[in-house]
């Protein structure tokens, strides 16, 4: 490996990057992507776009690859003396909050825990049932004078364990939903600068999914690729998992390709062979109505994107201690950079329907 | 200030329906412009040219439309039964009176034998009656839509009037431009349709205008009413600067840099986390390929009823920000 | 018994539409085997393949272009009578269904499946389906009466305990015959007896045959853009980029609506009906999508009104056409839509009769007809 993706992927996870502010990961990613591509900006929303140049003639197409780069997380709502009232930034899982250590990001960074108040302080019908984000506090253990000095309402809270390693080339993180995916993409540019390739490819780090998918439509409208991959999580199959009707995916056992009305049947299909000619392992999901990713507003960008959805398999999704296999993230961006090196200029004429 | 707000807020204009209120602010913007467009939705853009090379495009909205009732079906009787444009709050209803296009007053009534009378009304057991004996009898056909009907009231130095939701946010923007002598910026001011129903045309005008830099004018809710929404904005305590509402997240740049031109200008501002409802920023932030956009809200209660309230001072002080904003560089 | 011929049946005189052709532009009928053909193609959105190839083959001769873009839907262009001023106008009738799509296989050969668009669990239980591009016949059963507790008899039985048996037998066998992803339909042929159409798919195949008509007919004074979308059932998305690739003046969406006309079994006043069957063609002021434009409403119900036309306006509520993505499209275009009324759409059997579709036919004939600067001009 040209790098140490272990490494950037813990760095990656510990950046924060909650929706709408997405800075601090994006920094480190301009930071990695910047020598491993021919030209880098920043888009209104603040996505992060780098471009590798291809080889074939002009006028070259283009291949989007897109992963979301940001985390979900909270957001102070007021000051309730000692501590802090707060609302999703997210889909947060209630579940998990309890006892959570967290970063209050004041006018400087502080560490606090999610406070759960005894029942006798909850509305009766909340005392059996898991409490409502709304009941939870957040406590930094300052008093409040000192706290209304460096807290306000709208300042951001990033959930905050650190990355541990598991057995089996496991990794439990927090914001491995998407970071696992963004890594999968510097490990593709990587890859592909050893290789050639036609088109030009595209690596965008979009920000906003997690806050109603809204960064990714306004990049594809701007950068109007030809055709668009998004990467992103899926859910992996465990003990929580295994009873669920809906099908999940084993760690470890490779990217998952997805198929339904979000996804262009032939893009599907030369992902597929890509998958195969490296002899990738994957699974196929079905997602028979929205995909849930980015592709849902990059296919209707413009006049219509062909897109596909990579995941990776991911266990205890939208909760702190996300589980992702090393070798998953590594086959995606094995497999990304085999598809994009694959591609020849003509490869649209073949895409067409009937 | 308080006569045009009046003029905004005793005119008719139901989601779908603006011509009327869109003629009013026409009259009131008269010559102040460089030029006036209405687009194809039927948005009126007033346009200031650009001044000077540094300029930026910013687009400013405030939407025309008001939460309404649209008629479904004429009973034989000749009550209509209605259906909702935007979140009209059930429990402001009963007793309420409306007005449709042609200046019809109706009264909405309520099913009096509802399975459970202490449950908020769902809309099906509303009906507005307007005098008719019979089905034959009733002017109205499917479709037609109505308002609230209520005059401004003073209280104190509060307003009290229907539709201030975002009437208010018009008199803003209406007064900016009267006041506004020199910027260095384009400047386009929409007067949006369709708000109320989902910001269905702020999102086309973006489109069509292409701006730098989008701000929404618009109200909140306040926090400061008897076990009132849990939130920190409170009436007099100056404009709200949005960071967060239910569906989009204010550009932190531009959040920051209405704060800064308050603070020079001595203005006290406040921070607006709203969890429910949103603004046309919303629509505005992902036209195109993006646009950085936020919000001055003004901190309002009792919104979506007959008397929602807002304080005269906060209503001064964003037409004195935004005046300052517009005049000043913008660079993000 | 062998498929009734459609012109076995006596459909409703055309006077009015021939009074008019002499003046104006040719009013193409609509082209009841086309119908046939639409119902019984399977189209469930994302998968419009076979509906796609049905339309390109009728619209051929007629159309002066006709593409497909990046997401399958077929645009085509019918140029206006003169001038190159013509107004632009676009008519959009979406070439999906809702149906079903397979995401697994149990272990014993049954087929899990989930649902696209908004089909009702109600109407699942006991229905023959077709599995996948080569139509394969499968059925989804119910546990006999004589096994289930009386409880479980009342409750409606959810999608998550239905399967689809094609009698593959096992896993494996399944696995050779339906590949994850493909899509079932209602097994329902398609039946025209005494001027009523039942059939699968008449939202909004009806809407696909009457715009191919338009395109056979005319020229008009406006240009025509037809769109014949994709996806229309799960979110309005192929209208949306249709939209946005042909930016016309004005659009119209040409759907099917559902006819909720039946009594109340309290025998109280039915107030949400929605639409009606035999009430003509359906109007829309509004609906959760979009508010139609005020000026298309007003043309659109002169245009039935000077004709001797019978039209409803639909209730306003719920539901959404085409119209909702298009008048969002680029800086806004504005909107109106149309209907056919029908009963018991995005089910296995939709009833509807001819005289609605043909009456909303001719509206939009005479409309397109009818159409001069004056429509969009503002008051």
């Amino acid at each position: 490996m040209p790098f140490d993706i272990l490494a950037h992927l813990k760095a990656l996870c510990a950046a924060p990057g909650l929706p709408g502010h997405e800075a601090p990961a994006r920094d480190l990613l301009r930071a990695a992507w910047s020598p491993l591509t021919h030209w880098l900006e920043t888009d209104r929303l603040g996505s992060l776009c780098a471009t590798r140049q291809g080889g074939g003639p002009r006028p070259r197409p283009r291949l989007m690859l897109a992963a979301h780069v940001d985390t979900i997380g909270m957001l102070v709502t007021r000051l309730d003396g000692d501590f802090l009232r707060m609302s999703r930034l997210g889909d947060v899982d209630e579940r998990t909050l309890p006892g959570q250590l967290v970063t209050v990001h004041g006018r400087h960074d502080l560490p606090g825990v999610i406070g759960q108040p005894p029942a006798y302080l909850l509305p009766k019908n909340g005392r059996e049932q898991v409490t409502p984000l709304s009941e939870l506090v957040v406590d930094t253990g300052l008093p409040a004078e000192r706290l209304r000095a460096l807290v306000q309402a709208g300042d951001l809270v990033s959930l905050a364990q650190p990355a541990r390693e598991l057995q089996n080339g496991l990794l439990a993180a927090r914001g491995l939903d998407n970071r696992a995916s963004v890594t999968a993409l510097t490990l593709a540019l990587s890859e592909l600068q050893s290789r050639a390739h036609a088109w030009d490819v595209v690596a965008v780090a979009t920000v906003q999914e997690e806050f109603g998918l809204r960064g990714a439509g306004p990049a594809a409208f701007a950068l109007a690729p030809d055709l668009a991959i998004v990467i992103d999580v899926t859910f992996g199959r465990d003990a929580n998992t295994r009873d669920l009707a809906y099908r999940t995916f084993p760690l470890g056992g490779g990217p998952v390709l997805g198929l339904g009305p979000n996804i262009h049947t032939g893009l599907h299909s030369a992902v597929k062979a890509a998958a195969e000619r490296a002899e990738i392992p994957y699974n196929l999901e079905v997602m028979w109505e929205h995909s849930g990713t980015d592709a849902f507003g990059i296919q209707v960008a413009r006049e219509g994107i062909p897109t596909m959805v990579i995941s990776i398999p991911v266990r205890n999704m939208h909760t702190p201690v996300e589980i992702v296999a090393l070798a998953d993230v590594i086959r995606t961006g094995r497999l990304l950079a085999e598809f994009a090196a694959g591609l020849d200029p003509g490869f649209m004429g073949q895409l067409a329907l009937d | 200030m308080q006569a045009l707000i009046r003029r905004l807020t005793e005119s008719y204009g139901p989601s779908g329906s603006e011509d009327q209120i869109r003629d009013v602010v026409r009259g009131e913007i008269r010559g102040l412009a460089d030029y006036v467009t209405i687009d194809p939705l039927g948005n009126l853009i007033a346009v200031v040219k650009k001044k000077a090379k540094s300029g930026k495009k910013i687009m400013l909205a405030a939407h025309l439309d008001e939460v309404g009732f649209v008629v479904s079906h004429i009973d034989a009787q000749g009550f209509a039964r209605v259906q909702l444009f935007g979140g009209v709050n059930p429990l402001a209803c009963v007793g309420s009176r409306v007005r449709f296009a042609d200046g019809r007053l109706g009264v909405i009534g309520i099913e009096a034998r509802r399975d459970d009378l202490t449950k908020v009304p769902a809309v099906n057991e509303l009906y507005i009656d307007v005098g008719a004996t019979n089905a034959a009898d009733c002017p109205l056909r499917l479709g037609d839509a109505a308002g609230f009907w209520r005059p401004m009231e003073l209280a104190g130095r509060r307003l009290i009037a229907k539709s201030l939701d975002d009437r208010i946010g018009v008199a803003i923007l209406i007064e900016t431009l009267r006041s506004l002598k020199q910027t260095p910026h384009e400047v386009a001011f929409v007067f949006s349709v369709q708000e109320e129903v989902g910001t269905r045309g702020a999102g086309a005008a973006a489109f069509g205008l292409e701006a730098d830099v989008g701000l929404a004018v618009d109200v909140t809710r306040a926090g400061d009413t008897p076990n009132g929404p849990r939130m920190e904005v409170r009436l007099g305590g100056g404009p709200a600067i949005k960071v967060r509402d239910a569906r989009m997240i204010a550009d932190p740049r531009v959040r920051e840099l209405l704060e800064q031109r308050a603070r020079e200008a001595g203005l006290a501002t406040q921070r607006e986390v709203l969890e429910g409802g949103s603004t046309d920023a919303a629509a505005m932030q992902i036209a195109r390929g993006g646009m950085p956009a936020g919000a001055i809200a003004v901190p309002t209660r009792y919104i979506h009823t007959p008397s929602e309230m807002v304080e005269l001072g906060d209503v001064q002080a964003c037409v004195a920000l935004l005046t300052r904003f517009l005049q000043r560089p913008i660079e993000l | 018994m062998p498929p009734r011929k459609a012109s076995n049946t006596r459909l409703p005189a055309r006077r009015t539409a021939a009074r008019a052709a002499k003046s104006g532009p040719a009013l193409a009928p609509l082209d009841l085997d086309l119908v046939r053909e639409l119902s019984n193609a399977a189209g469930v959105s994302g998968d419009e393949g076979a509906v796609r190839r049905l339309i390109l083959e009728a619209i051929r001769p007629y159309a002066a272009e006709a593409r497909v873009d990046a997401l399958g839907n077929v645009l085509a262009v019918k140029p206006a009578a003169r001038g190159r001023q013509a107004p632009r106008v676009l008519v959009a009738a979406h070439m999906d269904e809702v149906g079903l799509m397979i995401v697994d296989h149990d272990s014993d050969g049954a087929l899990r499946f989930e649902l696209v668009g908004g089909v009702n669990e109600r109407m699942l239980l006991g229905k023959p389906v077709w599995v996948g591009p080569r139509r394969l016949p499968g059925v989804i059963g119910a546990a006999p009466v004589h096994l289930v507790s009386a409880e479980r008899r009342r409750a409606v039985t959810r999608l998550g305990q239905m399967r689809i048996d094609i009698g593959a037998g096992s896993q494996e066998a399944a696995r050779r015959q339906v590949a994850l992803g493909e899509r079932a339909t209602f097994a329902t042929e398609f039946d025209l007896l005494d001027g009523v159409f039942r059939g699968k798919a008449l939202d909004d195949r009806l809407g696909c045959a009457a715009l191919v008509a338009l395109l056979r007919g005319g020229p008009y004074p406006v240009t025509l853009h037809a769109a014949f979308t994709v996806q229309e059932e799960v979110g309005l998305r192929g209208a949306r980029v249709a939209g946005y690739a042909l930016a016309p003046d004005a659009a119209l969406a040409l759907d099917c609506t559902p006819a909720q006309d039946l009594p109340d079994s309290r025998g109280r006043e039915n107030t949400q009906y929605n639409a009606r069957l035999g009430h003509g063609p359906v109007v829309y002021r509004a609906d959760r999508r979009a508010i139609a434009d005020h000026r298309l409403v007003e043309h659109l119900a002169a245009t039935a009104e000077a004709n001797g036309l019978p039209y409803q306006y639909r209730q306003p509520g719920g539901g959404g056409t085409d119209a909702g993505a298009l008048q969002q499209a680029r800086a806004g275009v504005p909107v109106a839509s149309v209907s056919v009324p029908a009963r018991y759409l995005h089910g296995p059997a939709a009833l509807a009769r001819a005289a609605d579709a043909e009456q909303t036919l001719r509206l939009l004939q005479l409309a397109l007809a009818g159409w001069t600067a004056s429509v969009l001009k503002r008051p």
